[in-house]
């Protein structure tokens, strides 16, 4: 393609033309943010396309009452290894790598600031991922969910070796985070560009600092456990061995201490986003910056203090539920902020709904249903009733479904033609949101009524009670046209790499530092950095007569 | 038999729970519908319009916003409220001295229920009287499991090494449909509980019936060669039939199994036909079950289920 326009040097050609002069070994090798950033997206994606057809998997054996195309066995593999795998290599690994890519641009900075620690944490997650995937080849996933439960995680219960796959894979797993926390602080600390103060951070920067300040404070805590688990399973010890003097509710303490953060650890930096994309689609700055990056610090301290929501139906008490109840109850108040101010953005705009504003307003929605039935939840009498039933299920889907890919989603159509140089199809992209919306909802709204109507979670069949089969069957169908979505924005990936139109430096009038340089941008990011004197660099430049900065902004 | 749910209680226990769902519901109704409506409301009135004007760049007021934070929080603390309250009335302490009516013990994959007063056995369908607080203590026998009826009240995990106490009560006579919520392994799905609540004269007579031992007088030919068979074979390692052989509690006891409704907690209703294929192959009716294959002959099976049915 001759009509390519290139405006600053050879390597500023779109991702695709690069891609065929360069060699493997210039993806292996490399210390690239933005390469390691785009090996991140990728790894996430195809691990989420492996979930993906697990969740099918799932949804096929559950279609009918008392179905047996799964055994037992099977359904309780693939349901852990589902739910594995969304939490630890799809819904981490795409917001790391998103920040990976986007965090050096949106700060001016060259490059993170450890490099080769950055590719170190890459290639952790790919290996650990692989390792735990083995597990399949290896006699048999871990079978005892996403949370692994002692004693149903010791080997009395789990014989087979699946269980030590999940405690190592994810302690590898878990270090790779660890050191990526540890580079992205440093670099947002350190890297930043003259005039790029700490309160002119862009907010998806802001977020992922404080969600690295929750991955380097929680994910001590998840390997610490595993190793326990691991030291009982190999040598015999008695940590949650109960038979021997050991505590199950121990290993339920230390799991949520690290399990709750972890849901705001893949729900932050989604936050994010949608602080960056709904001001831009609306033409207006986002209201109440202060608000929102002071309801996200609000959010990671009170994180730390609800772990035991998770065990409301174990026996602590009245006083422990209702201390723990206050905690859950308050974190919906910065959560409902964040809400207020993004309409707020959006009121008196001048909103184009392109594919990203599509995902943000669903994300709005979706989000809104999954953190209000979160608040019944926190009204623990309700959660005696519902907790780990289809319910739950729904819950936890709006949030990080409806919440976290929605975000992702809307981020990806944003960012999409500064990674590659070329814009999404706008056409295949309506398509992609309107699918997923309906199947989404076909999906997981109707769970809330299966959960009431008494079917528990992690189950492999049901019996045959009025309205369950019909239920199962309108999930059943909705996760399929879930399935027609990702299909449509995979092949709408394809052909964009292929036939993608051109997106130029600003394809969207954006305001942050990340659409200042070209397209995909060069090796060192920056030819020259615009002046920043507020948070809004490139709409000052754009408009020298009502320039943020005169705002004090 | 009632297809249970919390919004159709049927005990003083569940009651208070339905309610504190209906509040909270209503409020979560009515936030969601005003956010969806502001959404919707904002994405049709202001949209781009080709030829518009920048739009205003506000930045914030600070009122509004504190506004928006406050009147969240007003409405917890009433939330908060309500939840305290229906807790106490969901859950009753349990004064100290106060002992516990009936055991129940989570197994892989059965609920074993022992009366501590009336010393009666029982397995996955649980009579209660009517209208009378049962003072239950829950234990596992190996992984977590949880107990839960949805129209008798809330949820209690046994835990292992963690007995816990919960009250069972239901107002009006009939089946309760319940199951075990907390993953348990391979046949979590099939460890169903049913709770029969009847009056306090049937209960009355339903336990005088489970204590007496089952008459061997009027047994066919069939039956008491099952009979033998079940002393013969290794049957009794962990099934128990009272005044016949000693109580084990690692498999369900069998006293009265003949007048139980389902099967292997729930695969099942109990039918002849059915007693005699998971006889046969118990690995084919709940795969991973404990029970293994004893590659029972037809005609081991034929007497196993003749003796078996017996046990009114």
């Amino acid at each position: 393609m001759s009509d390519v326009p290139v405006t600053v040097g050879a390597q500023t050609l779109p991702l695709t033309k690069r891609e065929h002069t360069s060699s493997m070994l210039r993806w292996v090798a490399t210390v690239d943010h933005k390469k390691i950033g785009i090996m991140y997206l990728v790894t996430s994606l195809i691990f989420f396309a492996a979930g993906g057809i697990e969740a099918l998997l799932m949804r096929i054996q559950l279609a009918v009452p008392g179905n047996s195309f799964l055994s037992p066995n099977a359904y309780n593999q693939i349901f852990t290894m589902h739910g594995t795998t969304m939490i630890f290599l799809v819904a981490m690994p795409v917001l790391t790598g998103m920040a990976n890519y986007l965090v050096p641009l949106m700060i001016g900075a060259k490059d993170v600031a450890l490099p080769r620690m950055n590719a170190l944490s890459l290639w952790l997650l790919v290996f650990g991922g692989l390792f735990l995937y083995f597990s399949f080849l290896a006699g048999g996933a871990p079978s005892a969910g996403w949370f692994s439960y002692a004693p149903l995680s010791e080997k009395a219960y789990s014989s087979s070796q699946g269980l030590d796959y999940y405690a190592l894979g994810l302690f590898i797993l878990g270090i790779g985070s660890i050191v990526a926390a540890i580079n992205l602080i440093a670099t947002i600390i350190l890297f930043r560009a003259p005039g790029m103060s700490i309160r002119r951070l862009p907010l998806f920067v802001w977020m992922v600092l404080i969600t690295q300040f929750l991955i380097l404070l929680a994910l001590p805590a998840l390997n610490a456990s595993l190793s326990m688990l691991l030291i009982d399973r190999l040598l015999n010890a008695h940590f949650f061995v109960t038979a021997s003097g050991g505590s199950a509710l121990l290993w339920q303490h230390f799991f949520w201490a690290f399990g709750h953060p972890e849901v705001y650890i893949v729900v932050l930096p989604a936050f994010g986003m949608i602080s960056e994309v709904i001001p831009v689609f609306s033409g207006k700055v986002i209201y109440g910056y202060e608000f929102v990056a002071a309801s996200t610090v609000a959010i990671a301290v009170l994180s730390f203090l609800v772990w035991a929501h998770h065990m409301f139906a174990v026996g602590m008490g009245h006083p422990i539920d209702t201390i723990f109840a206050i905690g859950s109850m308050l974190i919906a108040v910065p959560t409902g902020v964040k809400i207020f101010n993004w309409i707020a953005t959006m009121w008196g705009g001048a909103i184009r709904f392109t594919t990203a504003m599509l995902f943000a307003v669903g994300f709005l929605v979706m989000f809104t249903i999954g953190g209000l039935s979160g608040v019944s939840f926190a009204a623990f009498p309700i959660d005696w009733q519902v907790t780990d039933t289809y319910y739950l299920v729904a819950h936890l889907h709006y949030v990080l479904f409806g919440g976290t890919i929605f975000a992702v989603s809307s981020g990806i159509y944003y960012w999409f033609p500064k990674i590659t140089g070329r814009l999404l199809s706008e056409k295949f992209g309506k398509a992609h949101f309107w699918i997923m919306l309906v199947g989404f909802n076909l999906t997981f709204f109707d769970q809330h009524f299966l959960g009431i109507i008494g079917m528990p979670r992690r189950v492999f069949t049901y019996p045959n009670l009025p309205g369950w089969g019909t239920m199962n069957m309108i999930s059943t169908i909705g996760a399929f046209i879930m399935g027609i979505a990702v299909m449509l924005f995979l092949w709408n990936i394809l052909i964009t790499l292929l036939q993608g139109e051109i997106a130029g430096d600003n394809p969207w009038n954006a305001w942050t530092l990340e659409w200042a340089t070209t397209s995909p941008p060069p090796e060192e990011n920056f030819e020259l950095l615009p002046p920043i004197r507020s948070r809004r660099p490139l709409w000052d430049l754009a408009h020298p007569e009502n320039p943020d900065w005169k705002h004090g902004r | 038999m009632q297809n249970g749910s919390p919004f159709t209680p049927a005990s003083t226990l569940a009651q208070p729970i339905a309610h504190l769902f209906v509040v909270v519901g209503m409020v979560m109704i009515a936030i969601l519908l005003l956010v969806t409506a502001l959404v919707l409301y904002a994405s049709f009135r202001y949209r781009y319009r080709p030829g518009a004007r920048e739009p205003h760049q506000e930045f914030g007021r600070r009122g509004l916003e504190i506004a928006w934070t406050v009147a969240p929080l007003i409405l917890l603390v009433y939330i908060f409220t309500i939840t305290v309250h229906a807790m106490h009335r969901a859950d009753p302490e349990v004064s100290q001295n106060r002992l516990p009516d009936m055991l129940i013990v989570g197994h892989q994959w059965w609920w074993e229920a022992r009366y501590l007063d009336s010393h009666v056995l029982a397995a996955n369908e649980i009579h209660i009287p009517t209208g009378k607080l049962f003072l239950v203590r829950l234990e596992s026998a190996d992984v977590i499991h949880d107990w839960w009826v949805p129209q008798l009240g809330r949820k209690m995990d046994a835990v292992p090494g963690h007995p816990n106490l919960f009250w069972l009560e239901a107002d009006a006579p009939g089946t309760y449909l319940g199951t075990c919520a907390e993953y348990c392994g391979a046949e979590h799905a099939w460890m169903r509980i049913r709770v029969i609540a009847e009056p306090q004269v049937a209960f009355e007579g339903w336990t005088a019936q489970q204590l007496a031992i089952p008459s061997t007088a009027a047994m066919s030919a069939d039956a008491k060669d099952g009979e033998k068979l079940f002393q013969k074979l290794t049957c009794s390692n962990c099934h128990s039939v009272s005044g016949f052989t000693q109580d084990t509690g690692v498999g369900p006891n069998l006293t009265h199994i003949a007048g139980r409704e389902t099967l292997a907690a729930g695969v099942r209703t109990n039918t002849p036909e059915n007693l005699a294929k998971w006889l046969a192959n118990p690995q084919a009716v709940k795969p991973e079950s404990h029970m293994p294959n004893f590659q029972l002959t037809n005609e081991q099976v034929r007497y196993l289920t003749a003796y078996l049915e017996t046990l009114q």
